[in-house]
């Protein structure tokens, strides 16, 4: 039972037991050298097989087919963030703080990325509607990097355009009813209905002469507004954000076409609250205003 | 000290070493030539089984041990999915009522790719070095790995197919486990990323459980069928850098198995249910040294020698605390 269960060391890999050459141990017999030899080989193959599951998960970096919109903090350059990935340790704490439930863990296809925290706007964008970045205090190894404290800090990316044509606003058209209609399950907090809990969006139908919600819905705009009035977010006048993220400018031929400024921190809420299908402002992750974090 | 050399051998993967003619006490010497004069027959050793096999606490320590397995994964789902902040992360990582705790391996992982540590991750590695090393290292593979549990099942549909001749049993050199480890810690440096963590099982099932499942459980069933039809606990046995990691810490672990050699059968029924039976190897005729041994870092403490041993040789330990009780 004990010959079955111990498999015969292979040549040379037990000279730590036995500081004598090889020579002078008992010679060892064609069949056991044979059966070492096939232990040597079988458990090559299998490191070999183990190694190559483990550097196929690099094989998703290559095409940067899967970079994602990732939560604030992220330590990452736009599309490079082998930083952000080798620091995040794949536990999910800021998925689990997050009050609008924005972020999701990556599955297998993302390879190394499997675990790593990511955004869909579209569905659920971040609204900062925790102020104190909850997302980036949770995250027990920096890879949501604790230099920032603010919303306006953050460069997840940043916002574009990207269908002009369908814009509601450039059309010079209001817009009435649930933005992304009866069925959206996402949620914004809307201060004047519930200080502290984020609302299904749902549930706020809005009646607008002329579409302003990327603009009416911005996080960044929204605390601009409320410094000026003299009310910054919890009190905290470092909430407030020094630049404006986006703004309406008057066409000629009526209308307003959102233009998007510097201030822009990437967070997708313009592209969730979007009422048009496909949305006609969206977030570009591999961009982000070119103006340095202020720490 | 020689507990320490001997444990190291074996998380390496080395072959235990066989006592030579002159180190075994006189007193082993003497039951073991007691032992000689009375021949245990095949109906005593059945009956010895056959008692033990009817005893009430014969799945004691199993059951203690799913018991606490189980309670300790679903507090991260239950903490998340009531929101109440109890245990919150996963087994990489988590926050136990607000202090952080880390995977040492995980953490180990991330220190070597990212090559900064922020002092968080420092909290929680010690605090979980800490831990491990007052309940024995490997505990963590047999008492709160969730992978261990399906590798267990996946162990019996194996051996009942094995009896069968339905399935392969392959042996691999266990030398592999520690080149795995150091081939892993080589390309995390090198490449800057967590290569291990992408193909965990405990990594991948500790977030399935707790933040729902996805494509990777495929790669634990690809790991498990391996098991089932080609190999016995290949992967905790032969490729898991996590238990090497955590049978380190456990080198120095006061909570071991001991085995009392005085009593013992030399049957083998330890040594065949054991994920790593290389460490019960002093349970073997003429290869203990001492009355008592302690079993070796490489051991992960799930009990099921102790709870299977006809003769109650093997038992749980706390050294230093031991004399005290």
């Amino acid at each position: 039972m004990s010959a079955a269960n111990t498999p015969v060391t292979p040549p040379g890999s037990g000279s730590a037991a036995t500081p004598a050459p090889p020579r002078s141990r008992p010679p060892v017999s064609p069949k056991r050298r044979e059966q070492s030899r096939r232990d040597f080989i079988r458990t090559s193959i299998l490191g070999l097989g183990v190694l190559g599951a483990t550097l196929a998960g690099l094989i998703p970096l290559a095409s940067r087919a899967q970079a994602r919109l990732r939560p604030p903090g992220a330590i990452k350059d736009r599309l490079e963030e082998q930083e952000f990935l080798a620091a995040c340790i794949k536990c999910g704490q800021c998925v689990q703080v997050c009050p609008v439930e924005a972020i999701h863990l990556a599955d297998l296809i993302d390879g190394v990325g499997v675990g790593t925290p990511y955004i869909q706007a579209r569905d659920q964008a971040c609204d900062f509607s925790c102020d104190g970045l909850q997302c980036v205090l949770a995250c027990p190894t920096g890879a949501l990097t604790h230099d920032i404290d603010y919303p306006a800090q953050a460069r997840m990316g940043l916002a574009r355009l990207a269908r002009p044509e369908s814009c509601l606003a450039v059309r010079g058209q209001g817009f009435k009813g649930q933005a992304r209609g009866p069925g959206f399950t996402g949620k914004l907090r809307y201060e004047e209905v519930d200080r502290w809990n984020p609302t299904q969006v749902a549930d706020q139908p809005y009646d607008l002469d002329s579409c302003d919600l990327c603009l009416r819905q911005c996080p960044i705009e929204i605390r601009l507004a409320q410094c000026a009035a003299g009310k910054p977010p919890s009190g905290d006048a470092n909430q407030c954000p020094p630049r404006a993220a986006i703004r309406l400018e008057p066409q000629a031929k009526g209308g307003a076409r959102p233009v998007v400024l510097d201030g822009c921190v990437g967070c997708g809420v313009c592209e969730m609250i979007c009422p048009v299908e496909p949305a006609a402002i969206v977030i570009d992750i591999d961009r982000v205003t070119d103006v340095a974090p202020a720490v | 000290m020689s507990y320490i050399v001997d444990s190291l051998r074996q998380i390496i993967g080395l072959e235990p070493a066989k006592p030579g003619p002159d180190d075994r006490r006189p007193e082993v010497v003497e039951i073991m030539t007691e032992k000689r004069k009375e021949k245990l027959t095949r109906e005593g050793l059945r009956a010895a089984e056959a008692g033990r096999a009817l005893a009430a606490d014969r799945h004691k320590w199993r059951n203690r041990r799913w018991t606490t397995l189980i309670i300790a994964n679903l507090l991260f789902v239950v903490s998340y999915y009531f929101d109440v902040q109890l245990l919150e992360g996963a087994l990489t990582a988590s926050r136990l009522i607000g202090f952080h705790l880390a995977d040492l391996n995980s953490a180990l992982q991330v220190m070597l790719a990212y090559k900064h540590v922020v002092l968080n991750l420092v909290i929680g590695t010690v605090t979980v070095f800490i831990l491990w090393l007052l309940l024995g290292g490997r505990t963590f593979c047999s008492w709160a790995c969730p992978y261990h549990l399906l590798a267990e099942g996946a162990e019996k549909i194996h051996l009942w197919l094995a009896k069968r001749h339905w399935a392969l049993d392959l042996k691999f050199h266990r030398l592999g486990r520690i080149f795995f480890y150091l081939l892993f810690v080589v390309l995390t440096v090198v490449t800057g990323y967590t290569l291990f963590e992408t193909i965990s099982p405990t990594g991948i099932l500790s977030r399935a459980l707790i933040y729902g499942p996805g494509l990777a459980l495929l790669w634990v069933l690809a790991l498990l069928l391996f098991e089932v039809f080609l190999s016995r606990r290949a992967w905790c046995r032969y490729i898991c850098p996590i238990g090497v990691t955590y049978g380190l810490v456990g080198v120095l672990s006061p909570v071991r198995v001991q085995y009392s050699v005085k009593d013992c059968h030399h049957e083998g029924d330890c040594r065949a249910i054991c994920m790593v039976p290389h460490v019960l190897d002093v349970t073997i005729r003429g290869r203990a040294r001492t009355l008592l041994t302690d079993i070796g870092a490489d051991c992960t403490r799930c009990g099921l020698c102790v709870d299977i041993c006809p003769t109650d040789s093997l038992n749980f330990t706390v050294k230093g605390l031991d004399k005290v009780l």
